[in-house]
């Protein structure tokens, strides 16, 4: 019979995570434990996490880009995408947020993913913009349909994110994935894995997409 | 031969300056905090190999006690002004994007000739480690383009930096430490557990159940951890390894790849992944909490099935 008391060291992350505890304490704790059920003495398993941390540092290899980030933020970045952004605003709800839909997975897939955000983006930015173009369209909106288009701006963010972060070849999904085969003998370039993230974004913009066309159309019964 | 080593001594000697700017601010009440942090991290990366495993797990265990019980805080290095950044936006336009496509364009480009020119015949790099050779030096021309474009000060690229990095702050090294995480599962047997759980319930030889039950397992895995992150280790190791690849000879890329997006489409699902799905909701004061998981559920579970079937059409070829 195998041993499945390790078992708990995943049910202390799930624990640690929905008590909100600092996730890097959890996921020490959960090492430390999952290594101790699994026979380990206390040395020997904090010698094999420094060592596991230590053999996965090119995942920290992709914070050098943050410099060259701030500087271009310091010189207006975030101004000049929200200018870019404004710029679609001629268009129904819809359609203004496909735009934005792939204005983020382009600029996620070329590592500028800090640029845009809830904070950065859409609270500011895409969620009244949507919200005004569904006013022109539809005049007043209630409560519950104005919600509706903000969730909307919200998710298209995350979608957008999501699903075209991972053509960036300097993210850190792609080298954990590639750190974690290697473990097992699969060798594989960034390069080949974030070859591909781009059928499933293509996907992603044509669910979507299709999505928030059929936004405009409920907007357009609901105006009625 | 350039090693991933360099690269280790760059961003190591990245996070050392940081450092010292960090021990310098003032302005910030946790200042040795925040140096005592990315401190420890140039330690790891400039000295990893030479402090021994036990001496790396004590550094771990530093980092991990420094965010965990918040000696680390937000600083707020001297920067531009919203206005002087508008003024710039205006003048340089979108040229501005421009410095940044140079990153992944030095990567791309890089990693192509050298894979399908002679220029790799020389062993000049590390095999299989060009891509990252290729983007800290696109990083570099990078810097050395807005040096000569913009003149910034000297220390701005630093200062920056530490900006950007302190409003991530420890979730910075969390991709990390969950991979040793990972690592640790698979060396306790988690793997081999969940995968004789699994196992039990797919059919033999059933290569498209199988496929199934991995992207569906990490989207559930995902929506209880809240981050495809820790998923991954977990369910490579279960199915995507001994199953999927070993098993029945699947293309690791497809199945590493495909199979993390799958986990994606579980982070548009789950209250766990509070970041994404409930802070945007409080941000733009929805009524409902849910409201943007709400929003998602409909992309989210016809994109989980176009992933699984992405990983079978084009894994099992």
């Amino acid at each position: 019979m195998t041993n499945t008391w390790p078992l708990l060291g995943i049910a202390l992350v799930v624990i640690g995570f929905a008590l909100r505890l600092n996730p890097m304490l959890v996921v020490t704790a959960a090492a430390i434990v999952t290594g101790l059920l699994g026979g380990m003495d206390l040395v020997h398993v904090i010698a094999t996490f420094g060592k596991a941390f230590n053999d996965n540092r090119i995942i920290a290899i992709v914070w050098i880009v943050l410099p060259v980030i701030g500087l271009l933020e310091r010189h207006g970045l975030q101004q000049r995408a929200a200018t870019l952004i404004r710029g679609f605003k001629n268009a129904t709800t819809g359609r203004l947020l496909i735009l934005y839909l792939l204005y983020r997975q382009l600029t996620a897939a070329i590592g500028l993913h800090s640029t845009a955000g809830h904070p950065q983006t859409v609270r500011p930015l895409v969620a009244p913009m949507a919200l005004a173009a569904a006013e022109k369209q539809h005049g007043e909106l209630d409560e519950a349909t104005a919600d509706k288009v903000k969730a909307y701006a919200a998710a298209t963010d995350n979608v957008g994110l999501f699903f075209g972060e991972d053509i960036f070849i300097a993210i850190g999904s792609i080298v954990l994935i590639q750190q974690t085969l290697v473990t097992y003998g699969y060798s594989l370039t960034p390069l080949e894995l974030a070859v591909w993230a781009i059928p499933s974004a293509v996907c992603a913009f044509l669910v979507h997409g299709a999505r928030l066309l059929l936004l405009d159309r409920s907007l357009k019964r609901r105006g009625r | 031969m350039i090693t991933l080593h360099w690269l280790y001594a760059l961003a190591g000697a990245m996070f050392a300056a940081i450092s010292v700017l960090s021990a310098l601010d003032r302005a910030n009440p946790k200042r040795f905090g925040n140096a005592a942090f990315w401190g420890l991290m140039a330690a790891s990366l400039l000295a990893g190999d030479v402090i021994g495993d036990f001496g790396n797990g004590l550094l771990v265990l530093g980092l991990a006690g420094l965010a965990g019980f918040g000696f680390i805080g937000r600083s707020h290095p001297p920067t531009t002004s919203d206005e002087e950044r508008q003024a710039w936006s205006e003048k340089l336009g979108n040229k501005l994007f421009l410095p940044a496509l140079i990153i992944p364009v030095t990567a791309l480009v890089g990693t192509l000739l050298y894979n399908y020119t002679p220029l790799g015949s020389h062993g000049w790099i590390e095999a299989k480690r060009e891509t990252y050779v290729f983007l800290g030096l696109g990083v570099l021309l990078a810097l050395a383009t807005l040096f000569a474009w913009l003149k910034p000060p000297a220390l701005a690229p630093l200062q920056e930096g530490r900006r950007l990095i302190d409003a991530i702050g420890w979730a910075a090294v969390l991709p990390q430490m969950l991979a040793a995480l990972g690592v640790l599962f698979a060396a306790a047997g988690v793997g081999t557990v969940i995968g004789e759980l699994t196992q039990a319930i797919i059919p033999e030889g059933n290569v498209f159940a199988t496929v199934a039950v991995f992207g569906l397992g990490m989207a559930m895995f995902t929506i209880i951890m809240g981050n495809a992150f820790a998923a991954f280790p977990v369910m490579a190791a279960a199915i995507g390894v001994p199953l999927l690849i070993v098993g029945y000879h699947g293309n690791p890329a497809v199945i590493g790849a495909v199979g993390m997006l799958s986990g994606f489409c579980g982070t548009l699902m789950t209250p766990m992944a509070a970041n994404f799905n409930l802070v945007p909701a409080a941000l733009l004061e929805l009524k409902d909490q849910y409201g943007v998981i709400r929003a998602q559920i409909a992309t989210a579970l016809p994109l989980l099935a176009v992933n699984i079937l992405i990983i079978y059409f084009a894994g099992f070829r």
